[in-house]
Parts: structure tokens; C-alpha cells; sequence
């Protein structure tokens, strides 16, 4: 009920612009979404939007209604309305979308929407194929369509359709003119099902009735005519565009036709019979002509009428018969009346029979096609669309005749009779304009007239004609007989066509397809086999050898100015530090076998780059990089008491070589990349002066990096101590898993690699560390309260003091510690974000956005001056998540080694008494 | 002394990549916190080498370093410490779970037969 309220409520909406829109006006309205990329959600409603409009959102009404007795309870509904709302807007956002970008936004979301209709029904695996082939073929053909519209906008330069509308002869001239048009053509073209890509219509069948009659027969097979005829003024009147478009469109109309007579399902029948009427449409738009232009709108709207009605018979029929196979069908009439009465007043349209609307513009086709030249011949078009209507009607009369006429017959599957009003009301309510247009044409005549000339937008004159019953005796009328006559006498000898047709030979689309979606995926299945063959360093060696090709593309391609800075002196200081860090890294290298080296010789690297931060001016980063370093050592310390000691020689000396090439390659990029930045002046003016101007008017503090990190990049900080502790409570989850699963008692069972430290627990660490803990602790406090003047911080003290802790872990024993920690590292976590998010809040009491930061000096009489700031606050808070991230981090590796029951001892101790002594269980080799 | 960062740089990620493209998680872990190293003297020096100009605001002093490159590295070293850890918890976990510390995904190891750890793991030992 909802769903057909919001429909009403947009087509009332809609209704009430009609008469300003008939009168001539356009209704627009803007809103600036991405102006830097030309991407505005402009909507115009002109007399062509609303006529597709109004068949979306008016044919959308009934289909509801439908659907809602369709569909069986098994179905869920709430799923099928959001799926048809959200394809609904889509439509009604193309046809009133002013700017290109938005429309194919749109478009691809009709794709979208329109593969979650067709496969609603997912236990079907027909509903499955069919979904997906839809979605290949107009998703292929919204990515061309993407391209031309792209390059009609550069052309044009404004991705406003109104704007582009008005660029006829500019366009045109364009040497990018045709690629545009062949795109966009392939865009048109998959999304209506024009031949060579007709194929996906019949397989989308398999979508419950009411998707199929809304999608293929109102919309969405209906939005590439939308865009040919939206595109005609700029479009149309080339060769080209006249080749491709009519040449299809006759093609597909006759093709089609015929395939439809033959087919047994009755959708399937009605789906062929779709792609035919839309081949006319195309057909139409291609030649070019303003009485084509008309026939086409003409004929949009009374297919759109007869189609819906004639699907939501098929629909009805399937429903009670519960089968729509055209042989297990016949002498319905009796049994049901109404949809008798309501699919042959339908399918008497389609066919084109007199009084009824689409006699009227498949008249006006006729006459069209009977004076158009192509394929070099004048008789070619007439012949062929003689042929299309011929077939067109004896389908027609073959859904008539072999679903409703002959005898009852007692073999249904289910007893057949009339559904609920509410299921053949919606195409009753379809046939009226079928009739009402068919016998006072004049009826519709100023609307189309409104339509067309919105079609044509001045690009050729505006046809003279009207529409009528009787155009006297012109050649349509003796094509419109022959077909007729024709089409009953190949209803006569249908069964004998019938067989020959079946042993004819014809090509399959779904094979075909198949073929051709196998063939792709086996050569993305080879390409990515390749390159992604599960061998992650693989993964990185091509990422990096990328990295460096970009790299040097743009070192060539470039222009580098040359030094602008001074070189600063070296001094022997710097020489020995670069010394000991390059040893340090090359010895690592050459060692890392040797995993304990290794990490010795990752701490020695990690202590330059402390030293070397502090050299070049920055205490903060010194300090924060050799407290991380500690942290860090101590981790892989942790890991490597699970861990091999050693890792094994496996690469071959190829693959070595290889690595060192790469390895090498990079390092030499990085090096140029860096010195030849370090050389030249910025690129921009920074925003740093801003920063150190600011920093004590503004934050308060004479440590311009720890305001930064508190105030001026507050939000930032924020949320990387929130990223900390997530990272922590994941080390702590997977710990958690880990130890919950068989790994638990392969723990401990697991004996020593290496021969157990005599005193785990040294008399010496032991007194000096507990001696240590409230010096450390005070530092960690110092630095705390001087960071915003001095070098410090909460994430320095936080570090400080975690390593503090950490060192009576190592000392005195996890058990030992543990016992004495009275609140849980989570716990300490989550008090440092809220704080920091508290304080952040606070700003906004005093009308501040978030964490804008107060401060202000105090004097408590025997001590000096001192200053208090809100971004005190704040560091706390990062402090308290920093102690609880690292601890809790290094706590969980712990736990891992841990055993039940094992305890350490209260008081420090030489010997470990339950120590196995037993030499033999340890052999000494290995290291 | 700008030639002395370059190349220390430059060693630095040169070690590192040479190290991530090893096959076992302990080499690739040390390589990854080489190139984070790297990539934070490079971040560092990004706002151009300075000595003896510390960004603490002092009467008289005119000339500072840049700061904010400062203040960026410092979030970095320590989230790269949070990275660090979970990417080791997951290699241990690896290990211990599938007695398999490679980082590839390929099948073509059998880690009990193509370990060449010299020392007996304990549940063999007992």
C-alpha cells in the first residue's frame, strides 16, 4: 500500500506541472551537487519527460495493484516493492534529469534494479541466468553509453542536457562525432533490445509477470528509445545516424516478428513481440523525418497501453492455468470471460486492426516506411516492414486464437476462471485509452503534437499531419491489408510452418552467450592466475616494481627545475650515525637468517633513527620513536619464544638475485626521490607558519608539535588513539581465539627449544626494577605535565609508563604482575577515548565546535605561575589509551606462554626449582 | 647532509623490500618495520632538514623547523607500533595454529616437510 501511495503521490506530483508543461514551459529545478566536476542535480520536466513520466508512474500504479494479488505468500513482498520503487525512481530520474552525469547515474541504476526484479524469484535458475545475462548486456551497454555521453559533453563542454540540446552543428562537426554516436547507440541499443543484442529480452522472462510487464513493455526497454529520441536534435539527420538506427531498427522489427510467431511461451511470445515494436520505434527515430518522429512518440504511447494489458493477461493466464505454454493452452474464452475479452481487445491492437491505437501509428509506420531508400533499394524498407506487420499480426492472432478459442480442453494444470478484480482490473483500466485513442484519435493528437515537438526541438520542421482513422487510399493501407490477410493465412498453416521452423537450423543466443561469457572468464581466470597465483610476494614484488615504474615514467616525462636549497654541512657526528645505521641495516640483511640478530640489529637501526630525529630538530619524534622501539623489541622478543629461531634457507640464489635487483632498484628511487626533494623549495606556501604563529596565541603552548597533536589536528589525534585501541582489542580477540581452540593445549604441552634459564627471575632485575617503577612512573608524570611547553606528551609518557610496567612483567613474572594490576587494560583504553572525546565536548557547552580548547594561567600562592588547558584534558585521555593499547597488546602475547597454574614466586629467587634438569630432553644443537 | 638521509633512506627501504620478499612471516614483519622506518624519516623529512631549531616557541628565536611533519610522524610511529603488533599476532597465530609461518598461499609447501627448523618442536620432542 505504501509503495502505490508514494507512486500516486509522484504522479499527482508530476500531474499538477502537465498543463504548464503543455503550454509550452519547462519546469526545472537545480540543485549544486559536485559543480567542480559539472555534476548538478538539475531536473526538467518537458512535454517528453512527462509523457515518460506519466507512462512510469501511471502504468507503475497498476502494476502495484497487480502485483500485490500476483505475487503468492511465499514471495516477499517488502523485498519485490523496494526493488520496483528503487527502479521506479531510477526511470523517472532519467527522463527528468538535466544533467548527463546524473542520467547515467540513473541508467546504471535501472541496470541495477532491473537484475534484482528479473531475479527475484532466485530459487529459479532461470531467474538467475536471465538476471545476469540482462545486467551483462546493459551494463556493457551503460558503460558505452557512459563513454558517448562523456565525449558529447567535452565536445559541448557542459554536462547539461539542455545545454548540449542547443549544439546541434557543433556536435556534428566534431571528428568525435561518430565514436560518440556508436557509443551511445550501444548504450540505446542493449538497453531496448535492438538486434544484434536483442537476445537478453526473452531470458529476462523469467521474472514474475508484473517486472516483465513494467520493465519490457512501459520502461525500462523503453529508456534507450528515451534516449534516441532525447538525443535526436543533436543526433539525428546524419548518415550515420539514419544507417545504423533505421537499419537496426527494420531488422529487429521483421527478425523478431518472426521468431515471436513460433514461440510456444506466452511471454516469450510477447517478449519477441516487444523487441519487434521496438525495432519500428527505432526505426522510426532513424529515418530522421518529423512525421517520423511522430509516428514514433505515437506509437511509445499506445505500445506502452496494449503491451502492459497484454502481459498482465499472459500474467493472469499463468496464475490460474498455472502454465503459459501455448500448446497446453486453448479454449480459455468460456472459462474466463474477462481475460478473453481484455487480452484479444489487447492483442487486436498489437495486431493492428482498425479502431484501435495501434492501427493508427502502425499505419503512420507503414507510410513512413513505404517512401525510405536503404540498403540502396526502395523497396527493401517496404518489403521488409510489410513482413514485420505480416508476422506481427499472425502473432497476434496466434495469441487469440490457440490461448482463448477452440474446445475446452480437460487436461489444465490448474481449473482456470477469472482472478480477483483487483488482478484484471489494472489491465482493463489499459485497454480504455487502447480503445478510446483507436476510434477519436483526434483525442490524443495535441499531446502528441506537444511531445513531438519536444522530440524534434526545432531541428527540422514540424510534420503537418494529424492523426486519423482514414487516410484515403495510400500504400500503408494496402501494405496494412496484405498484412492483415497475410497474417490470418499463416495462422491457417501454422502447425505446418511450425515444423519446418523447428527443423530449421537457427542460431541459439544462450549458447552463444554462454560461449562468450565462458571465453572471458577463463581468459580473466588465465590473466589473474598469472599475476595472482596466491604467492604473496608475489604480490608485493609486482606491486613494487609497479610503484618504481610509475616512478620512473614520471622522473622521465617530468621537469625538475634543479636545486633550489643550500646543501647543509655534514658533520662527523651525522657521518658516524649514517654509519652505524647503514651497518646496522646491511649486517641485518646479510644476518637475518638469524632471528635474534636480527631483531638486536632492528633495535640498533631503530636507536639511529631516534638519535637522527633528535639531530634534525625533532625531541618529540626522538622520544616517541625510542620509547616505540622499546615496546616493539619487546613484542617480537614475545613472538619469537613461539616462533622458529632460525629461518631456513629456501630461495634459490635466482630468486635472490631477483630480490636484490628490485630491492636495489627501489632504494636507489628512493634515495634520487628523497635528495632531490630535500634540495628544492616547496612546492606551495605550507601551512606551518600558521601553525607556529598559532600555537601559543591560540592552543596555549610552546610546543608547537604536542598543540598540534591536541589541538590544531585534534580530531586527528582522536582518531588515532581510537585506531590504537581497536588494534589492541584485536591482538586481545585473536589471543582470545587462539587460546579457546586446540592451540591451548598444544601450548602446554610444548617443551623448550633452548635450555631454561636457571633464574628466570634475577635477585638484580628483580629489586632494581620495583626500585625503578616510581622513578619511572614520575618521569612518565614530567613528561606528561610539560608536553605542552617542553618536548612530551601524552603519548610519550603513555609509552614511558607502559614500559615501566612492563618491565616488572619481565622481572618479577606475569603472575606476579598481573595480580597486583587492579583495573583491566580494556578498561584503561576505553577511559582515554572517552576523556579525550569528553573534553572534546566539552567546547561545546561554551558554543565552541568540537574540541576546541581553553586555557588559562593559575597561581596557587607558594608555588609559581602555571598554566591549565582544556587540551591537558585531551592529552590524557590519549595518554590512558596509549598505556592500555600497549599493555594489553603485549599482555595477550604473554598470555600465549603462559601456562595454568604456573606461578612465580612471591619473593625474587636464584634457582628455579621445578626446572627440569635433565640434560638429555634438550640437545644443544642449532645455534 | 641532505645525501646523508637520502641513502640512509634509501638502504633503509632497499633492506626492507629485500625483506618483505622473503618467505616466512618473521623476515617480511622485520622488512615492513624497515620500510616503516623509511617511510617516516621520508615523511619527516618532507618539511626540509633543520638542526638546532627545535618547534618549541622561545623569546628571541626566529627560525623554527616545520612542525607539522613532526606531528604527523609522531601519530605514525605509534600506530605503526599497533600495526606492527597485530600483524605478529596473526603470523603467531598462523604458526601455532597450522604450524605454517609462510606467507604465501600457495599449496606447493608442505611446512612439516619443508621446515627446516633444526630445532625439534616440542610436542615431537617429548
Amino acid at each position: 500500500m505504501a509503495t502505490f501511495l508514494v507512486t500516486l503521490l509522484t504522479a499527482v506530483g508530476v500531474a499538477v506541472h502537465a498543463p504548464a508543461v503543455l503550454s509550452g514551459e519547462v519546469i526545472t529545478a537545480q540543485a549544486e551537487w559536485l559543480p567542480g566536476l559539472g555534476m548538478n542535480a538539475n531536473f526538467f520536466l518537458d512535454p517528453l519527460g512527462l509523457m515518460f513520466a506519466g507512462l512510469i508512474l501511471g502504468i507503475g500504479l497498476l502494476i502495484i495493484a497487480y502485483a500485490r494479488k500476483y505475487l503468492s505468500r511465499d514471495d516477499n513482498m517488502g523485498e519485490f516493492f523496494t526493488y520496483l520503487l528503487l527502479f521506479q525512481g531510477a526511470m523517472v530520474g532519467i527522463v527528468l534529469c538535466d544533467n548527463i552525469l546524473m542520467l547515467l547515474i540513473f541508467w546504471e541504476l535501472t541496470s541495477l534494479s532491473s537484475f534484482l526484479l528479473i531475479g527475484f524469484w532466485k530459487h529459479l535458475p532461470a531467474g538467475r541466468q536471465g538476471a545476469r545475462m540482462a545486467l551483462t548486456v546493459t551494463g556493457m551497454g551503460g558503460l558505452a553509453l557512459i563513454g558517448g555521453m562523456l565525449i558529447l559533453g567535452n565536445i559541448v563542454g557542459s554536462y547539461d542536457l539542455t545545454v548540449i540540446l542547443e549544439n546541434r552543428e557543433a556536435i556534428q562537426a566534431d571528428p568525435m562525432y561518430l565514436p560518440a554516436l556508436i557509443l551511445i547507440l550501444l548504450g540505446c541499443f542493449t538497453k531496448s533490445a535492438q538486434f544484434p543484442f536483442h537476445f537478453w529480452l526473452p531470458h529476462a522472462m523469467a521474472a514474475p509477470t508484473p517486472v516483465s510487464a513494467y520493465l519490457h513493455s512501459a520502461t525500462m526497454v523503453k529508456a534507450g528509445l528515451f534516449i534516441l529520441a532525447r538525443m535526436w536534435p543533436v543526433l539525428s539527420g546524419t548518415d550515420a545516424w539514419f544507417w545504423l538506427v533505421s537499419g537496426a531498427g527494420i531488422i529487429t522489427m521483421a527478425l523478431a516478428a518472426i521468431i515471436a510467431l513460433f514461440k510456444d511461451d506466452l511471454k516469450a511470445l510477447l517478449a519477441f513481440s516487444t523487441v519487434s515494436h521496438l525495432g519500428l520505434i527505432t526505426f522510426l527515430l532513424g529515418t530522421g523525418t518529423g512525421y517520423a518522429a511522430m509516428a514514433a512518440v505515437f506509437h511509445i504511447l499506445n505500445h506502452a497501453s496494449f503491451k502492459a494489458a497484454l502481459f498482465m493477461t499472459a500474467g493472469i493466464v499463468d496464475h490460474e492455468a498455472h502454465t503459459r505454454d501455448i500448446p497446453r493452452l486453448g479454449g480459455l474464452r468460456k472459462l474466463m470471460p474477462i481475460t478473453f475479452a481484455i487480452g484479444t481487445l489487447a492483442a487486436l491492437s498489437m495486431a493492428g486492426i482498425p479502431f484501435f491505437n495501434g492501427f493508427l501509428s502502425k499505419e503512420m509506420f507503414l507510410e513512413e516506411a513505404a517512401h525510405t531508400k536503404l540498403f540502396g533499394s526502395y523497396y527493401a524498407v517496404p518489403v521488409i516492414a510489410t513482413v514485420g506487420a505480416l508476422f506481427s499480426a499472425a502473432y497476434s492472432f496466434r495469441f487469440i486464437v490457440h490461448t482463448f478459442l477452440g474446445p475446452v480442453r480437460d487436461d489444465y494444470p490448474a481449473k482456470p476462471h477469472d482472478p480477483p478484480t483487483g488482478m484484471w482490473l489494472p489491465p482493463a483500466i489499459l485497454i480504455v485509452p487502447v480503445l478510446l485513442i483507436g476510434i477519436l484519435p483526434f483525442l490524443a493528437e495535441p499531446f502528441v503534437k506537444t511531445v513531438t515537438y519536444a522530440v524534434i526541438g526545432g531541428a527540422v520542421e514540424m510534420p503537418d499531419a494529424h492523426l486519423k482513422l482514414w487516410h484515403g487510399l495510400t500504400p500503408a493501407l494496402y501494405m496494412s491489408i496484405i498484412a492483415v490477410v497475410g497474417g490470418l493465412i499463416l495462422l491457417a498453416l501454422y502447425s505446418l510452418l511450425a515444423r519446418g521452423w523447428n527443423a530449421a537450423p537457427r542460431p541459439e543466443a544462450k549458447p552463444m552467450f554462454d560461449a562468450v561469457i565462458a571465453a572471458a572468464v577463463a581468459l580473466a581466470g588465465r590473466i589473474t592466475q598469472g599475476l595472482h597465483n596466491g604467492s604473496f610476494t608475489r604480490y608485493a614484488a609486482i606491486m613494487i616494481v609497479t610503484i618504481i615504474a610509475l616512478g620512473v615514467h614520471a622522473w622521465m616525462t617530468g621537469a625538475f627545475a634543479g636545486y633550489t636549497r643550500a646543501a647543509l654541512d655534514m658533520t662527523a657526528n651525522a657521518v658516524a650515525g649514517w654509519g652505524m645505521l647503514v651497518a646496522a641495516t646491511i649486517t641485518l640483511v646479510i644476518v637475518h637468517r638469524n632471528r635474534l640478530a636480527a631483531l638486536i640489529l632492528m633495535g640498533i637501526v631503530g636507536l639511529m633513527v631516534s638519535v637522527g630525529f633528535n639531530f634534525f630538530s625533532a625531541p618529540d619524534l626522538a622520544l616517541t620513536q625510542i620509547s616505540v622501539e622499546v615496546v616493539t623489541i619487546i613484542l617480537l622478543l614475545l613472538a619469537l619464544n613461539f616462533l622458529p629461531n632460525r629461518t631456513p634457507r629456501e630461495t634459490s640464489g635466482l630468486r635472490k638475485t631477483r630480490d636484490a635487483v628490485i630491492a636495489l632498484a627501489g632504494g636507489g628511487a628512493v634515495t634520487a626521490l628523497i635528495y632531490s626533494m630535500l634540495r628544492t623549495d616547496f612546492a606551495a606556501e605550507s601551512i606551518s607558519q600558521y601553525h607556529l604563529d598559532n600555537s601559543y596565541k591560540g592552543g596555549g603552548g610552546d610546543n608547537v608539535v604536542n598543540v598540534i597533536l591536541v589541538d590544531f589536528r585534534g580530531f586527528d589525534t582522536f582518531g588515532e588513539i581510537i585506531v590504537l585501541g581497536i588494534a589492541a582489542l584485536v591482538i586481545y580477540a585473536l589471543t582470545e581465539a587462539l587460546l579457546s581452540s586446540s592451540v591451548r593445549a598444544r601450548l602446554l604441552n610444548r617443551g623448550y627449544e633452548e635450555r631454561r634459564a636457571g633464574d628466570a627471575h634475577p635477585v638484580m632485575m628483580v629489586v632494581l626494577t620495583r626500585v625503578l617503577l616510581p622513578i619511572a612512573l614520575m618521569v612518565g608524570f614530567y613528561i606528561f605535565l610539560r608536553g605542552h611547553n617542553e618536548p612530551g606528551g601524552g603519548f610519550i609518557a603513555g609509552l614511558v609508563v607502559a614500559i615501566a610496567v612492563v618491565m616488572q612483567y619481565m622481572a618479577s613474572g606475569f603472575a606476579w604482575a598481573a595480580k597486583r594490576q587492579r583495573y583491566p587494560y580494556h578498561g584503561i583504553i576505553g577511559a582515554g577515548v572517552l576523556i579525550a572525546g569528553l573534553t572534546g565536548i566539552g567546547a561545546w557547552f561554551f558554543g565552541k565546535p568540537f574540541l576546541t580548547s581553553a586555557f588559562g594561567y593559575f597561581r596557587i600562592p607558594p608555588m609559581n605561575e602555571f598554566e591549565l588547558a582544556t587540551a591537558m584534558g585531551f592529552d590524557l585521555g590519549v595518554f590512558l589509551a596509549v598505556v592500555g593499547a600497549v599493555m594489553l597488546s603485549l599482555e595477550s602475547f604473554s598470555r600465549l606462554g603462559r601456562r595454568s597454574g604456573e606461578d612465580t614466586p612471591e619473593h625474587a629467587m636464584d634457582i628455579d626449582p621445578s626446572r627440569d634438569d635433565d640434560d638429555d630432553k634438550t640437545d644443544g644443537k642449532g645455534h | 647532509m641532505e645525501l646523508l638521509v637520502a641513502s640512509a633512506v634509501g638502504v633503509m627501504t632497499a633492506a626492507g623490500i629485500y625483506l618483505v620478499l622473503r618467505l616466512r612471516t618473521f623476515p617480511v614483519i622485520i622488512g615492513v618495520s624497515l620500510l616503516t622506518y623509511a617511510v617516516n624519516v621520508f615523511l619527516f623529512a618532507s618539511g626540509r632538514l633543520a638542526m638546532d631549531m627545535p618547534p618549541i616557541l622561545r623569546d628571541g628565536v626566529e627560525t623554527y623547523t616545520d612542525p607539522l611533519p613532526q606531528a604527523l610522524v609522531l601519530t605514525a610511529i605509534v600506530i605503526s607500533f599497533g600495526m606492527t603488533a597485530v600483524v605478529v599476532i596473526i603470523a603467531l597465530g598462523s604458526w601455532l595454529a597450522c604450524d605454517d609461518d609462510f606467507v604465501e598461499a600457495v599449496e606447493q609447501h608442505d611446512p612439516r616437510t619443508s621446515s627446516a627448523d633444526p630445532a625439534p618442536r616440542g610436542q615431537d620432542a617429548a
